[in-house]
């Protein structure tokens, strides 16, 4: 059992060490993105024409390599989380402002319109009836940004030892502890299960208004499905072993 | 009073929603816009709670220039109503229609009183309340919506073709409720609509508005279904208008007899005294006076002479009566409902009772054709000589027992002329 657990020194961490900080450089990107999307979804409400350039800006970041981000950013963030993070939070908005975007405007326009001639505000109508009623979709943009980002802090290990569990990949590769791999690769996997797990049950917390079950989860998936940008990522949970191989290489 | 005043509606794209259209729309009654789709109707109701900003002319609520008026205000002030109810997806029942207490300020507790006061009057069950709308029939959803509207009892209610997304029976319902609400609370009504039935079934005032948002006819129902403005309105009307305005005809009034109707018991001398030369048929009723149904004199005759034998025999003659079909509640309903009864009658003749169902007369196609000559007679020559009652006077001369109404020409038409809500209700 030790040869899977034994951490090697230079990683600075336990085993629960690690994926402490994993969770930590995957999930507070995601909530700065959140923070973010959220102000910039309403304006986008408001101004129609303000979402095409918010689209384009967040996909040509996306688009930029996360080695290229990374380099860039070490001449002011170092070899820190922050190196790491920042262009996760960046890669989070992709997903998350459509997806809140997107899940606002689906909102019927016959409850929009109910909404403004009852007196609602476009402020208020936003917080108190556009939102809740987009959370399924925006709840299925967290769930992708929750797991990708996940998988992508793996890459943080290429500028030195802020990859958490990706740099336990790359120790297991330079020391040719096969074990080691095989724990990371398991450990990214399950947590990216277990996180989206909790995510699909906070959602069904948050919607008691919806019809639950079977039917739910599948409308879930078909949302979640379209709300992936056309950019392959490897986001998806059973990919991220690959996507963890391809950031060491 | 809601004044629009040549109102014009230009949209971006330069269509033309609503041309100079003036309309006054009076306080306590339905004024219902009705047309064919894109004619404008929404946008015209739109104007009224400032959805949507006029580009020309202005419109007045009771004097005061909307345009002026804080636009929040002016909405909380007004109930909404929209097809498909348009309910909070994620709010509760209560939580829908206590919305605008809420946004008023009202605490939590109050708001929800009222909501569940509210819920009583248009009709939904107590325990529909911590549901959400997913939960609920369209037409319960309906529901929501006009309790919705209702909750900050706004002296205004706007309603935009809230009831065309149901089906004909719930819709028949609802109309039937917004008729007892309107008929217990007065409140301004704004009902679009494309269903020409509908305006006529609601309208106290009917705005008949024609593509390109140009008002064709602005005109209480009655009046436009005898006099419509042009071969517009007159396509639009349909077919059967004739027809339909007999429900603007009361049947008090109405001549009916009371000579051929018997009760089961009744013997061969009665029955004989009772028939009519012109009806050889004779109404059956039982020991309260409700309606059995028809027999031939001759057929009843020889059965209730049998002696000690009557009951079983009576119990046999009932059973082969003819059906009487659905009676007409005189002086309630309208020479419409009068007339179809009699035509579904087997016999020809229409059976009238009183509110609690008991028969007071029967009466014939013929006598009903009579009355609705005279009520056509009486309505054409009322606006010029108010006086000229000769022909229902004539008319009414002949009546049996319940004419007693009908004494003045004028009197059977006057409550549903206009602007009378419980009449509406009746109806
Ligand atoms: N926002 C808009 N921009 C441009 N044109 C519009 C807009 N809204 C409505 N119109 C046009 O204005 C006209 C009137 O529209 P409106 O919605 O008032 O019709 P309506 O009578 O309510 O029709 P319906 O019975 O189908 O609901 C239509 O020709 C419609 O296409
Ligand atoms: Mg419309």
């Amino acid at each position: 059992m030790n040869q899977y657990f034994d951490m090697p020194s230079d990683l600075q961490h336990s085993y629960v060490g690690l994926i402490g900080l994993h969770l930590q450089e995957a999930l507070l990107p995601v909530l700065f993105g959140l923070l973010i999307a959220l102000p910039l979804a309403l304006v986008c409400s408001r101004f129609s024409w303000f979402y095409a350039p918010v689209l384009w800006v967040t996909t040509v970041l996306y688009a930029i390599p996360s080695l290229a981000f990374f380099v860039v950013l070490l001449d002011y963030t170092g070899d820190s989380t922050t190196t790491v993070m920042i262009p996760l939070t960046v890669y989070s908005l992709v997903l998350l402002v459509p997806a809140i975007v997107e899940g606002t405007r689906a909102v019927s326009p016959d409850t929009v319109a109910a909404a403004t001639a009852m007196g609602f505000g476009s402020l208020r109508r936003f917080v108190q009836v556009e939102l809740p009623i987009a959370v399924p979709a925006i709840m299925a943009g967290l769930r992708l940004a929750a797991v990708s980002s996940i998988s992508l802090v793996s890459v943080g290990a290429i500028i030195g030892n802020e990859g958490a569990l990706g740099n336990l990949l790359h120790d297991g590769q330079i020391y040719h502890r096969d074990p080691l791999i095989i724990t990371s690769v398991v450990t990214t996997a399950v947590l990216a299960i277990v996180v989206d797990g909790l995510l699909v049950l906070a959602q069904v917390l948050l919607t008691p208004w919806q019809p639950h079950g079977r039917r739910a989860a599948r409308r879930a998936a078909r949302a979640a499905a379209v709300d992936e940008p056309a950019a392959p990522r490897d986001a998806v949970t059973d990919a991220v072993p690959a996507a963890l191989e391809d950031a060491v290489r | 009073m809601i004044r629009i005043e040549s109102v014009t509606k230009r949209y971006a794209d330069g269509t033309v929603a609503v041309d100079d259209l003036t309309l006054d729309i009076p306080d306590g009654s339905i004024t219902v816009l009705v047309g064919p789709s894109g004619c404008g109707k929404t946008t015209t109701l739109r104007m009224i709670n400032r959805m949507i900003e006029p580009s020309g002319g202005r419109i007045l609520l009771d004097g005061q220039d909307l345009a002026q008026q804080p636009v929040t205000a002016l909405r909380r002030s007004m109930g909404y109503v929209i097809q498909n109810a348009g309910l909070f997806q994620h709010r509760t029942i209560v939580d829908n229609i206590a919305t605008v207490p809420r946004m008023l300020g009202w605490d939590r507790g109050r708001a929800r009183e009222r909501a569940r006061e509210l819920m009583d009057r248009v009709g939904l069950d107590a325990t529909l309340a911590k549901r959400y709308p997913y939960q609920l029939s369209g037409g319960q959803q309906q529901r929501v919506g006009v309790a919705r509207a209702l909750a900050a009892d706004p002296p205004v209610l706007l309603m935009d073709e809230p009831f065309s997304a149901v089906d004909p029976i719930v819709r028949k319902g609802l109309q039937a409720e917004l008729l007892r609400i309107q008929s217990e609370l007065g409140k301004t009504i704004v009902f679009v609509t494309h269903d020409i039935d509908e305006a006529i079934k609601l309208g106290n005032m009917i705005a008949v508005m024609r593509t390109g948002g140009h008002l064709a006819q602005y005109a209480p129902p009655d009046e436009l279904l005898s006099a419509p403005a042009d071969a517009f309105v007159e396509d639009f009307l349909g077919t059967d208008r004739g027809i339909r305005r007999l429900s603007f005809f009361t049947s008090a009034g109405l001549d009916v007899t009371a000579t051929p109707i018997v009760t089961a018991d009744a013997d061969a001398a009665q029955i004989a005294e009772r028939t009519l030369p012109e009806l050889p048929y004779l109404l059956v009723t039982d020991a309260d006076g409700k309606p059995l149904g028809w027999a031939k004199a001759e057929d009843l005759a020889p059965r209730t002479d049998a002696g000690d034998g009557a009951s079983t025999e009576d119990g046999a003659s009932t059973a082969d009566l003819l059906p009487h079909g659905r009676p007409f509640v005189l002086g309630q309903d309208s020479l419409r409902d009068a007339l179809d009864c009699a035509v579904l009658s087997p016999t020809g003749w229409a059976v009238a009772v009183d509110g609690t169902g008991k028969v007071v007369g029967v009466t014939s196609q013929e006598t009903i054709a009579t009355a609705i000559r005279g009520a056509h007679a009486g309505r054409a020559t009322k606006p010029a000589e108010p006086d000229a009652d000769a022909p229902d006077a004539a008319d009414t001369s002949a009546a049996g027992p319940a004419q007693a109404p009908a004494t003045d020409g004028p009197a059977p038409d006057a409550p549903d002329g206009d602007a009378d809500a419980p009449v509406k209700a009746a109806r």
